[in-house]
């Protein structure tokens, strides 16, 4: 009972966060929602020990898939959503071949190749994916009313809404897939590798497994992002892009389901409120950089382990 | 067509040597560090800047920049391993991560210092060697292939002649069997992270007046030394100057006949094909990842 109320004072906080705030800081706050899904997707592949260096150009894969769905076949933008998530979870299938070859570092190099290889084919091949200038003018989604509240897609607030929504029925699918025995074999595949094997678990099935679906929500994620700023390329899902996406997921600690969440929160909190309204938007990498090492150095367990300290008695999990 | 050919060959022959340069720094670390230097495209970098600074701006003789060069980014190797892999050294992907941390400090530090924009750097030499009707090379170039000749070998000599060279090759291979036999492994890593990060800062410093400086060029430069170091073996020197100037030679004539993104696909995809059919490179056996 306590736990739903809990739940649905926050679930009115979301709803009222955005009348607060400016339209810029609207803004942001869509991007936020996308990151939180990139990021916890990043940390289901995480659970199986692999660091991939290709998630956010998986992610792009979903951009892409869905704004050129839209604009070449004209399939109804959420439909086209979903099929960008489905495609780029395809994608890390097809990927899944030759990376699973390898291990660690070597599937981080791999991933990082594979990931580079599929931003140059954008770039190269002007005709489907619009080269180096990549694809504008992506239809945006169409609006629509649900009685109570008129969806206007010009206003972020009614983005961050629709977004908001999208993210949250994917951290609970995320989430279910954690706690179900499927997540527990992720976490076997993990720390256990030997033994899960010898138990009869096919190492290789469940890392694709997670891969894909990791991918999938990424992909959502990509999806998301294209239909709300109109125009991608594959400048938009570079090695920088995915240096963040590494740094919540390291200052926020992948040991729980909600520390790269935290991470993501923070960082961008402490970037947009702080570092903007302070005027050092230029330090942006370099303080990304510092935090990056410094949590890295002192704090190696990331944020969740001060959360941990605080809140003992959720040592079940 | 002939000439082509061998105007082509002798652009490759540049690029394979301030690309083994990078690759053999990067080598190098690996091997004694046991850590995969993210930042090495910066170390470049930097080595580039510092030829802005001291050659473009404060008009000092090109050769005094280089070797300033040299001297600063193996300062800033030493800085790396104190300040991040000496206390990561038993997080194997600490390492990594905290020199992709320093990476971004480097660039941000550069678009702080020089703007994002393309340095103009006066040339060093206006020279061009003529070798033929159609062939011909200009002397910056072959500077820079002078120059990785004679680092390579004096840092073979140092590796296979000297005693410091044996330590450095016994923690390579064993640090614990090497520390038995008392050598200090902070001091060979100190001494590899000098030479390794030096390597790149010259390299970037030497090809400085022939490529467009700018913060975000070590990203290109990162590409392709760790497709040169899969592809010769991670952790086998040998194996990466053969793989440099089998990449280079690769890379310089497909980019010639078939254009620039084509070569970097080519390339990347090699590396995807030696790690899939043999991760351990061409040339390599050592396995610390």
């Amino acid at each position: 009972m306590r736990k739903a109320l809990i739940w649905i004072a926050f679930g009115a906080a979301l709803i009222a966060l955005p009348h607060g705030l400016s339209f810029s800081q609207q803004e942001i706050l869509v991007f936020l929602t996308i990151n939180i899904l990139v990021v916890s997707s990043y940390r289901l592949l995480t659970l199986t020990g692999e660091w991939s260096l290709a998630h956010v150009v998986i992610m792009g894969v979903g951009a892409y898939a869905s704004a050129m769905m839209t604009k070449n076949l004209g399939v109804y933008v959420p439909v086209a959503m979903l099929m960008g998530g489905i495609i780029a979870a395809l994608i890390a299938v097809v990927l899944s071949f030759p990376l699973f070859r390898m291990k660690g570092f070597y599937f981080l190099i791999g991933s990082f190749a594979a990931g580079e290889i599929i931003r140059l084919l954008w770039k190269h091949f002007r005709d489907p994916f619009g080269g180096a200038k990549g694809i504008k003018g992506i239809d945006p989604m169409p609006d629509f009313s649900i009685g109570i509240y008129d969806f206007d897609f010009f206003e972020p607030v009614s983005y961050f809404y629709f977004a908001g929504f999208i993210v949250i029925v994917c951290l609970w699918i995320l989430w279910r897939i954690e706690r179900s025995p499927v997540g527990l074999t992720f976490h076997a595949v993990h720390w256990q590798d030997k033994l899960a094997e010898a138990s009869g678990v096919n190492l290789r099935a469940y890392r694709t497994l997670a891969f894909a679906v990791a991918s999938g929500f990424a992909g959502i994620g990509g999806a998301l992002l294209a239909h709300y700023i109109g125009t991608i390329n594959p400048g938009s899902f570079d090695l920088d892009y995915m240096v963040f996406v590494l740094t919540w997921a390291i200052v926020g600690g992948t040991g729980t389901f909600y520390g790269p969440i935290l991470g993501c929160v923070v960082l961008t909190i402490l970037n947009e409120v702080v570092l903007r309204e302070l005027g050092f938007e230029q330090l942006r990498p370099l303080i990304y950089g510092a935090i990056l090492i410094a949590s890295i150095l002192f704090l190696p367990n990331g944020l969740e382990s001060i959360v941990q300290k605080f809140t003992k008695r959720s040592a079940k999990s | 067509m002939l000439d082509l050919l061998a105007q082509t060959g002798l652009n490759a022959v540049y690029a394979a040597s301030y690309i083994s340069l990078v690759a053999v720094g990067l080598v190098l670390i690996f091997g004694v560090m046991g850590v995969i230097n993210f930042a090495h495209g910066e170390l470049f970098m930097a080595g580039a800047y510092v030829v802005v600074a001291v050659y473009a701006d404060m008009h000092m003789p090109f050769f005094i920049a280089v070797v300033v060069g040299l001297l600063f980014v193996g300062c800033l190797g030493l800085l790396m391993e104190r300040a991040l892999f000496r206390p990561l050294r038993d997080n194997p992907l600490g390492g990594l991560v905290a020199s992709i941390g320093f990476l971004m400090i480097l660039q941000a530090l550069a678009t702080m210092g020089f703007g994002v924009r393309m340095e103009f750097i006066p040339p060093v030499t206006q020279h061009v060697v003529q070798l033929g009707e159609n062939i011909s090379i200009p002397l910056a170039r072959v500077y820079v292939i002078v120059a990785a000749i004679v680092l390579l070998s004096a840092l073979w000599y140092f590796l296979k002649r000297t005693r410091f060279g044996w330590a450095l090759r016994a923690s390579a291979q064993d640090p614990q069997a090497a520390e038995l036999q008392g050598i200090s492994i902070a001091q060979t890593a100190k001494i590899a992270m000098f030479i390794g990060a030096g390597l790149a800062g010259i390299a970037g410093a030497l090809t400085a007046p022939l490529i467009s400086v700018n913060p975000h060029m070590g990203h290109s430069v990162i590409v392709t030394a760790f497709i040169v170091i899969i592809v010769g073996g991670v952790g086998s020197l040998e194996g990466a100057i053969i793989a440099s100037i089998a990449y280079a030679f690769v890379h310089t004539f497909v980019t010639t006949f078939y254009g620039g993104v084509i070569a970097d696909i080519t390339g990347l995809s090699l590396m995807l094909i030696v790690l899939i059919v043999k991760p351990t490179g061409l040339f390599g056996s050592a396995d610390r990842a």
